[in-house]
């Protein structure tokens, strides 16, 4: 049994790092920093599991004729997508950041119900674990997406491995958002009441209703599925009468929402990076509050633009495109206010705001494009090309992945103790800035043009395009295997950090010490300001309970 | 002397935990917790009501077919079964509440027994589905050729569903066990019974979603042609 | 909640009522009623649950935000059918254009 941590605690005082050591301390804890770290290992190992599917993917794709065979690439995309969507984005932000710092931000000792805590991380582990046997086994050749009569009659690759690997991590992302939403409605400190939170942790609560509401019809597909899969009763094979597109209905019902309960949470965390780095508080703080909770309920309205081409109603397809245009609106609300708080701020520029930059010049092209895809006339020619590839991973990789670095850079010294070298990480930010809009830039052309997604092989004409892209994804490879080093680097070396080196708002930085010790405050806290009080005004009026 | 068998615990301190500042905070947390994990049960059986409304909608004749083959009998027997042993259920916390163990324990195994008489009868259903061949898969025969397909769609819904189902009673019978013999060691009393509340919470919870599956699988269909 | 504990007789009566209830709900399935079976069926499972909701589950006397947690779980569920059933039930509305 080790006596020291791989990475050293210099603060003399205790904290949650070195209170305890050894293999059981850290795998049998209940304390919610320690299984925030937990998780940031195991969904960064999931990460690069992921991208070096993707890496494989753009190999193939340098030539028209391609690496692999056609059943291989298959594999290859679906196993991409599984791994990135239900392994790295779904659990990132709120498994991570959320874990560590939602009690700490609402001042509290520990979540609700540290116990559940734990246990969703040893079932996110036991999903993982079940999925990358499937991988191992040979992989699955569906698509991320499972689309059925193929993935429950024609597939002859471990699709039930597979599915029974996101059903149980589901669960991971229940038991998360259960105690989220009541630990913010139960736990807070005296004085904080709804409207002194935090915008981080609006963004989890609503991603927590989310996570809660929507992640059960995923798995009672994925039951359904796998049934369907060993009965053949045909549910969904239209041979026999079934109706593939009510595999589509069900799984998208999840999988729309679910992408809000990726995004949300890194629009919490540029709240938070905007408002420091600006030295202001967020311009339209309930509107950016209440957006967040709109964007929650409205993503329940819109899973049928998913299936515009599949044969669903024309008359529903209008409404969810309609509601599909609706659903961008909160999300706007939000780059508006962003952009409303630095103005007049006094802005610098380290790591975290770079990222923070990156996230809304990125993720407002994604947003826009899903306009076009909202537009029924617009979907019908770019659907299953790579303009909706270039569309999601905006968001998602433009925008999330970087509000998680961001994230992580931002309170890395809260929660190492130590400070990263902030030279590196703005040479990272840039490279990864810099791949990524090679990487995926070219794709909306591509897609524009006609090349459909998910195929090995492709006409000449779209090579250039293709070989671009590919050098984009090895510039944004070496982006994301920076940061790797030197915050690994740093967390064993780096220089000690004060206990707010950001000088940010924040019960997490103001009032515990870095790192913080187990129960997360020396005292109390008891809240008497508003958040963000960069202007360090008195207590305001207190308009909400 | 007392004059039944009643036994009043003297009330000890109520569990609680480090995260909580009193034990009302920690009652209301566990309440409000449970409650949004049946409401992930609403959605998670939501998926099911939907695939199943879909298919009656399209399908009507076959699904009039098939209603001819669900036990009437049996599903209203055991309607009745899970009714009443939600009234045991809520009997067990109110002694509980009342800090009478005795009367706690057998309430509990009350509803434990009516619980395992559910199981029983269903499993004699499933027997004679099987005898009948309408269990799906490989040795799935239906009588009316028009509709072998969709009544084997119809029954795999039917096996889903009310086999979810099952399964919820069974994990609320493990569930059960497991207050009883915490009840038997004396951890409950009028103070602190919150598990007792929270489980009695599941189990009214799966007897509702059986008092909707109850007309919808057997009820309605009945007398149409 | 246990501030007033209930008596006996009120989970008696409601006990009464829910078994009531089902021996109506069965016998009304055996008469013929078209439509209406449906309606009927699904009014009596209604008010059966809303009786388990309120009286075996204590929500009648629960927090405001419980009921809105029970509330946002039911209409949850009614959007996932809603917008499902218009689906299928709008497919066959135009028949000329359903090449879209």
């Amino acid at each position: 049994m080790s006596t020291t941590l791989p990475f050293a605690s210099t603060e003399t005082h205790p904290n949650y790092l070195n209170a305890d050591y050894g293999w059981k301390s850290w795998l049998f804890t209940t304390d919610h920093k320690r299984i925030a770290l937990l998780y940031l290992f195991s969904i960064t190992a999931f990460f690069f599991v992921g991208g070096a599917f993707a890496v494989c993917m753009r190999l193939n794709m340098l030539t028209p004729e391609g690496l692999f065979s056609h059943d291989t690439y298959n594999k290859l995309f679906t196993m991409h997508g599984i791994i990135m969507v239900f392994f790295f984005l779904v659990p990132s932000i709120p498994a991570t950041l959320g874990n560590f710092l939602v009690p700490m931000m609402i001042g509290a000792r520990d979540l609700a119900f540290p116990r559940i805590n734990l246990l969703s991380w040893y079932i996110y582990i036991i999903g993982g674990i079940i999925a990358l046997t499937a991988v191992v086994e040979g992989g699955v050749d569906t698509g991320w997406t499972f689309y059925a009569p193929f993935s429950s009659t024609y597939s002859n690759t471990h699709v039930i491995l597979a599915a029974l690997g996101i059903f149980v991590s589901g669960f991971s992302s229940i038991l998360t958002g259960l105690n989220f939403i009541v630990t913010i409605h139960k736990m807070r400190a005296p004085g904080m009441t709804w409207s002194r939170l935090p915008l981080f942790i609006w963004g989890h609560y609503a991603t927590a209703l989310i996570q809660v509401l929507g992640t059960p019809v995923i798995a009672i597909t994925m039951v359904l599925l796998g049934l369907e899969r060993l009965l053949h009763a045909g549910l969904f094979d239209p041979t026999v009468g079934g109706d593939p597109v009510l595999f589509q209905h069900l799984f998208w019902f999840y999988s729309h929402p679910a992408v809000y309960i990726m995004i949300l949470p890194g629009m919490a965390v540029i709240s938070e990076i905007v408002a420091c780095f600006s030295r202001k508080a967020i311009f339209g703080y309930g509107f950016v509050a209440f957006s967040s909770i709109a964007i929650a309920v409205l993503s329940f309205l819109v899973w049928g633009h998913h299936l515009f081409v599949a044969g669903q109603s024309m008359y529903a397809s209008m409404a969810f495109s309609f509601l599909s245009f609706l659903v961008a609106v909160p999300s706007a609300i939000k780059v508006f206010n962003w952009t409303a708080t630095m103005y007049k701020g006094s802005v610098s520029y380290e790591t975290p705001m770079l990222y923070a930059f990156g996230f809304i010049g990125l993720f407002t092209i994604g947003g826009l494009t899903g306009l076009f895809l909202a537009t029924m006339a617009i979907d019908v020619h770019v659907t299953d090309t790579y303009f909706v590839i270039a569309h999601f991973h905006y968001v998602m990789v433009g925008g999330m992945v970087m509000a998680y670095l961001g994230g992580i850079h931002f309170w890395f010294p809260k929660i190492t103790g130590r400070l990263y070298p902030e030279g590196w990480a703005k040479f990272a930010a840039l490279v990864v800035f810099v791949g990524f809009n090679l990487t995926f830039f070219p794709q909306f052309i591509l897609g524009y043009q006609g090349m459909p997604r998910r195929y090995a092989h492709y006409p000449p004409e779209f090579q250039a395009l293709n070989v671009m892209s590919t050098a984009g994804a090895s510039i944004l490879a070496i982006g994301y295997l920076i940061p790797m080093i030197y915050l690994t680097w740093a967390w064993r070396h780096g220089p000690v950090s004060p206990q707010n080196p950001w000088n940010a708002k924040g019960l997490e930085w103001e009032q515990s010490p870095t790192p913080p010790p187990t129960f997360n405050f020396d005292h109390q806290p008891v809240v008497t300001e508003p958040a963000y009080n960069y202007s360090g005004q008195e207590q305001e009026v207190d308009v909400g309970g | 002397m007392l004059a039944d068998s009643e036994m009043i615990l003297a009330p000890h301190e109520p569990e609680l935990q480090h995260q909580f500042d009193d034990s009302a905070q920690q009652l209301e947390t566990s309440t409000l917790g449970m409650w949004v994990f049946l409401v992930t049960e609403i959605m998670f059986f939501g998926g099911m009501f939907g695939g199943y409304t879909i298919y009656r909608n399209m399908y009507p004749e076959a699904f009039a077919s098939t209603s001819h083959f669900m036990n009437v009998t049996i599903g209203a027997i055991n309607t009745g079964v899970l009714i009443f042993s939600s009234f045991t259920m809520v009997l067990a916390v109110r002694s509980a509440q009342l800090g009478r163990k005795k009367a706690l324990i057998a309430f509990l195994i009350l509803t434990l027994i009516l619980g395992c008489v559910f199981l029983s009868l269903k499993y004699v259903e499933y027997h004679e589905k099987w005898v009948d061949h309408h269990i799906p898969g490989p040795g799935f025969h239906y009588a009316d050729p028009r509709y072998i397909h969709q009544a084997q769609i119809l029954f795999f819904l039917y096996f889903a569903m009310t086999g979810m189902h099952a399964i919820h009673m069974i994990v609320g019978a493990g569930l059960l066990t497991t207050l009883i013999v915490m009840a038997v060691r004396n951890r409950f009393s009028a103070t602190w019974y919150t598990p007792v509340e929270m489980i009695g919470l599941y189990w009214h919870f799966v007897d509702i979603i059986w008092i909707f599956l109850f007309p919808l699988l057997y009820l309605i269909g009945h007398t149409a042609k | 909640m246990s501030h007033q504990i209930v008596s006996v007789k009120v989970y008696a009566a409601v006990f009464s009522a829910l078994l009531a209830l089902t021996i109506t709900t069965v016998a009304v399935s055996k008469l013929e009623l078209g439509e209406f079976n449906f309606i009927a069926a699904m009014t009596i499972a209604v008010i059966k649950g809303t009786l388990v909701v309120m009286f075996f589950m204590d929500v009648r006397r629960a927090t405001s935000m419980t009921k809105l947690f029970v509330g946002a779980g039911l209409f949850w569920l009614a959007i996932l059918l809603v917008f499902l059933l218009s689906d299928y039930l709008s497919r066959g509305w135009h028949p000329s254009l359903r090449w879209l």
